[in-house]
């Protein structure tokens, strides 16, 4: 196998997860995309861990899965703060810091 | 050369059967993992793409098996697929207003989105394709659960201790945030 | 228990740094960790179980204070034992050797049994070695981590010694204190709570062995700051007061934690076996011994600078400090005068090598720290002019004096500095808690128009406010004076008779100790005059405080009459040789970690112009209140506060400089107007404020003064040229906000498009590029 086609899946990934938190205007879906970027990044990391046979890259796509719990828990929890708010998770609405 | 070639007592240079199994089990992931994630972005209903997402989940579980993940594998798919998509799923039913089915999109918006997004897999891809042409896997086997545990207890106990805490504190915070007061 | 760092090798053949510490001496100092402990416990006990108890916490904090008192006491006897009668064995330091042009070098002399990398460290034979003044070190391993022992630990020695007894006294008695000024509060439990964590933090502070613990103990005293400031937070000034307070000196930590990481590779690469440490003592040792290149030490003393400006109240970052008087009283005496601020000044006291390579103190005239010492201490002392508002008043006092310290220590006067925060520590918390104690009385802050002839009501307040005052203003023979004499003797600019020697010549820094010296008299007179003199202009019954505000003040009062007799100077003929320079003795380290500062020479003839400067500085305050005001208020027949035509009113230049103090030099301003309010509005709004704020404010001061002068330069000047230049820039900036504005549109997602295509394109041309 190749280094490279687990790259290049993973950098598809990541721009698929872009296009969504560029393009979705729900709120949970900008954070699901936001999950697929770090899934995407994962990828890379343990590929890497394969390629150059350590173990760091698998230890750090722990971490990013931590973190990513995290990130879900506290993300989760602004939109529904947002959604008790305003009735409604539509990013778009949300333009309170317009210049 | 593959991961699990050497262990089967195959010949890594001419490769045997199970690269070809492996190359094989790959593409088909591959080919899954890419129309689920397009498919997440792009359905209007938002249950389907949660469910999207744990195939892509899933995918890359099985891709880290592939790669001799096992460890992180197994994580992926406990904390991940487990709990991860669960609590988008709560999210989903406690905030939808309309039964599932996200609003329309601006087509200026999605333009937008494209472009970037399009610009960046070239960028990403070329950059990759220039680099990592002919590098090809060599780990000899399969990293076990203990290595990674000596490694995060011994050589990244301070990055583990700030994780502990950040979850700790996003415990906390999203407790404050959604709480009703 | 010491750390792998430390090499101990047997042979005798080679010799590491000495690095000064021991692991030996009395148990008292190796277990100096017990005395923070105990308020730390009793913080946890108030926590869970104060409101259950008969006087709701306070007698369980109190007593831990106390406790921890009496061990400091006996860890302060313990050391002038060890001090002078220790014959243990010395630590050393191996270390790899840095040749000057920078690379690393395998020492000749090496022979095959020692360490290819590093030049072994070794004890010295106990036998040959009386090592009288080495400082105990005791640590124990934190964690591990990739080879590096991070450890806890204390680090006691004369400096430490003298900092528990300080924070120790100073708290117990503002705890006793607190029991009536604060009694019947609504959050009484957790006052003592935070009183009892702030007291074990800042223990931890002083005997910190290593940077990290600092660290850690260095934001914990924010945090109780913080809670304490707030402690009223209902009232919004009190939580803005707190917020201020806590975000101020986050911008100086975040100068710590980058010196601290500096420090931390710094000393790595030339140690072996390990990338980093974090011990002070090795850091020192490393500093001294020029093994760091300069510049290193001069970023992180710069770094390390800004954390001190922060947390010590020195210009420019100093406004947090009065407004944190909106905290309870005894807290500004404890935290906000004797013990916290003087953070800055410990740390620059402990990381002495750090800073006295870094700034290059020896045989300079000007440095950095001595600039903003200096500075400091005009800035506050001017300030303190014109607050009508006691604690204020003694506010900007603290940040004046504070500003001494940090002058000393910049130029070199370490002993001076020191002795300087040791008796500032006792005559400011008798000040303060004064104040208190008359505020409790009329229930208000305000010298003008609440108070005034207090002297009769409140005698004990008021005698001890007196010797306070005349400690602070520095008239022999109290407390002030000794100190103070000893930083302008130490700044080695007294020329004119043949020098102080010292560590330059810093003849400006003189001046500007000086000047300190009378405007301190000066406004201490006011301030005195104000509160207890004239005729009461307050309402309602005004008696004496009770025992518990009482007793504190005198034991306080009393040590700023005697704490200047521990460091007579060197050559004080009056009395004898075993009499001089005690506290230099016993507190200044002579040992590997402290570099070699060589001491000035207290001259007969600077003391006697000090004495008549502040005299000077008083008397003129005196003319002017008690003479002047006095008289014009009985003409007036009611208590005035100032000359009806007083000098501000009659001079345009004393009416501007009046209005510039006023506003604090527009410190306020500057930061809340220009600086906040240009980073959270977008880069049009910036520069429209910078234009309403700074520009027109600017004008409008020009146009004030212009229309004293004449109305033909306001016509010519103001009106066509500033006005014409004004709205022209108005109008440009209003232009370009309009433009901006577009791509502003609020939209968290076109934000990220621009961003992630901004990143893209940034890395597309990385990779043509390379």
């Amino acid at each position: 196998m190749y280094l490279n086609q687990f790259l290049l899946l993973s950098a598809a990934l990541f721009a698929i997860g872009v296009y969504g938190v560029l393009a979705r205007r729900n709120g949970v879906l900008v954070l699901m995309s936001i999950e697929l970027i770090l899934n995407a990044v994962n990828i890379n990391l343990v590929s890497f861990a394969a390629f150059r046979d350590s173990i760091s890259g698998e230890v750090f796509a722990l971490f990013v899965i931590a973190v990513a719990a995290a990130e879900v828990g506290v993300g989760l929890a602004m939109i529904l703060l947002l959604y008790r708010n305003r009735r409604n998770i539509d990013l778009t609405e949300i333009d309170l810091m317009k210049g | 050369m593959s991961v699990y070639g050497e262990m089967a007592g195959l010949d890594p240079l001419t490769g045997g059967e199970v690269v070809v199994a492996q190359n094989i089990a790959f593409g088909l992931i591959a080919v899954i993992m890419l129309f689920s994630a397009l498919r997440m972005v792009t359905t209007r209903n938002v249950v389907h793409a949660a469910l999207y997402l744990v195939i892509v989940l899933a995918g890359s579980a099985a891709i880290f098996i592939l790669l001799g993940a096992e460890f992180v594998g197994v994580t992926q798919v406990l904390v991940y697929i487990g709990a991860i998509v669960v609590l988008f799923l709560f999210g989903i039913m406690l905030t939808r207003g309309a039964l599932g089915v996200d609003e329309e999109e601006k087509g200026e918006q999605r333009l937008m989105s494209c472009l970037v997004a399009g610009l960046l897999a070239i960028v990403t891809a070329g950059a990759l394709i220039n680099t990592f042409s002919d590098a090809e896997l060599t780990r000899s086997s399969p990293s076990t659960t203990a290595t990674v545990g000596d490694s995060i207890f011994s050589q990244f106990i301070i990055p583990f201790e700030a994780i502990s805490v950040l979850l700790l504190a996003a415990l906390i915070g999203a407790i404050v945030v959604a709480r009703k007061d | 228990m010491m750390t792998e760092l430390f090499i101990f090798a047997e042979s005798a053949s080679q010799s590491g740094l000495p690095l000064g510490i021991t692991s030996g001496g009395a148990w008292l100092l190796r277990n100096a960790w017990l005395i923070p402990l105990i308020p730390a416990l009793s913080f946890l006990g108030i926590l869970f179980f104060g409101k259950r108890m008969p006087r709701k916490g306070a007698e369980l904090g109190i007593a831990a204070v106390g406790i921890a008192f009496v061990l400091a006491v006996l860890t302060g006897l313990a050391w002038l034992d060890h001090r002078d009668n220790y014959h243990g064995e010395e630590t050393h330091l191996a270390v790899v050797t840095v040749e000057h042009h920078g690379e690393i070098s395998h020492d000749e002399h090496h022979d095959d049994s020692h360490d290819e990398h590093a030049a072994s460290g070794h004890s010295e034979s106990g036998h040959h070695a009386a090592h009288s003044s080495l400082a105990v070190s005791n640590t124990v391993t934190w964690f591990q981590t990739n080879g590096v022992d991070i450890s806890v630990g204390v680090l006691v020695d004369g400096l430490s010694v003298m900092m528990l007894f300080v924070v120790t006294l100073v708290s117990l008695l503002v705890h006793i204190y607190s029991t009536d000024y604060v009694g019947g509060d609504r959050r009484y439990t957790h006052y003592f709570a935070f009183l009892s964590l702030f007291s074990a933090s800042m223990l931890t502070l002083v005997i910190s062995e290593n940077t990290l613990q600092l660290l850690v103990a260095w934001e914990l005293v924010g945090v109780c700051s913080f809670a304490l400031i707030g402690h009223w937070w209902e009232e919004k000034p009190n939580s803005d007061a707190a917020l201020k307070a806590f975000l101020t000196n986050r911008v100086g930590d975040m100068g710590l934690l980058v010196g601290v990481t500096i420090l931390f590779f710094a000393v790595g690469s030339v140690l072996p076996d390990t990338f980093g440490s974090f011990s002070i003592a090795a850091t020192n040792t490393v500093a001294n011994n020029g093994l760091l290149s300069h510049t290193a030490l001069l970023v992180a003393a710069t770094c390390l600078m800004a954390a001190v400006m922060s947390k010590s109240g020195q210009f420019f970052l100093h406004t947090w400090l009065p407004d944190a008087m909106a905290g309870p009283t005894p807290v500004s005496a404890l935290i906000h005068a004797a013990t916290m601020v003087v953070a800055g000044v410990f740390m620059i006291a402990r990381l002495y090598g750090v800073f006295f390579e870094g700034l290059s103190i020896g045989g300079s005239s000007i440095n950095l720290m001595a600039l903003v010492g200096g500075i400091t201490t005009l800035v506050g002392a001017s300030l303190a002019f014109v607050q009508r508002d006691i604690k204020k008043v003694l506010a900007y006092s603290t940040i004046s004096q504070l500003g001494y310290m940090v002058l000393a220590l910049g130029v070199g006067a370490w002993t001076a500095a020191v002795f300087h925060l040791f008796t500032h520590a006792f005559f400011k918390a008798c000040l303060f808690l004064g104040s208190g104690s008359v505020a409790h009385a009329v229930h208000s802050f305000d010298m003008k128009s609440d108070m005034g002839g207090m002297r009769k009501a409140m005698p004990h307040t008021y005698r001890t406010f007196i010797i306070g005052s005349i400690a602070l203003a520095g008239l022999p023979p109290l407390a002030g004076f000794w100190s103070k004499d000893e930083i302008l003797a130490g700044t080695g600019g007294w020329g004119l008779f043949g020098g102080t020697g010292g560590n330059g010549s810093y003849t400006l820094m003189l001046v500007m100790g000086m000047i300190t010296a009378a405007l301190t008299a000066a406004y201490m007179t006011r301030c005195v005059y104000l509160t207890f003199f004239g005729e009461f202009r307050g309402h309602g019954d005004v008696h004496e405080s009770g025992p518990r505000i009482v007793v504190p003040l005198w034991i306080l009062a009393g040590l700023a009459i005697v704490a200047g007799l521990f460091n007579l100077p060197k050559g004080f003929q009056l009395v004898p040789d075993s009499f001089q320079e005690r506290f230099g003795h016993y507190v200044e380290p002579v040992a590997g970690y402290f570099p070699t500062i060589s001491h000035a020479t207290p001259s007969w003839s600077l003391a006697i112009i000090s004495t008549l400067v502040v005299i000077g500085g008083a008397s003129a305050a005196w003319w002017y209140y008690f003479v002047k005001v006095e008289a014009a208020s009985k003409a007036s027949g009611k208590s005035l506060t100032e000359l009806p035509n007083g000098p501000t009113t009659t001079y345009p230049l004393a009416k501007i400089i009046h209005n510039i103090l006023d506003k604090k030099y527009y410190l306020d301003h500057l930061y809340t107007g220009i600086i906040a309010g240009g980073t959270k509005g977008p880069l049009a709004r910036m520069a429209y404020r910078f234009n309403q704020q700074v520009i027109d404010g600017t004008v409008d001061r020009v146009g004030e003064t212009a229309v004293k002068s004449g109305q033909f330069v306001y016509d010519k000047i103001d009106q066509l040229v500033v006005d014409g230049a004004v709205n022209t820039s108005g109008r440009l900036s209003s232009e370009a906000g309009g433009e901006l504005r577009k791509i502003q549109s609020g939209k968290v997602q076109s934000y990220a498009a621009i961003l992630f295509a901004a990143a893209t394109v940034l890395a597309g041309i990385l990779i043509v590029i390379v």
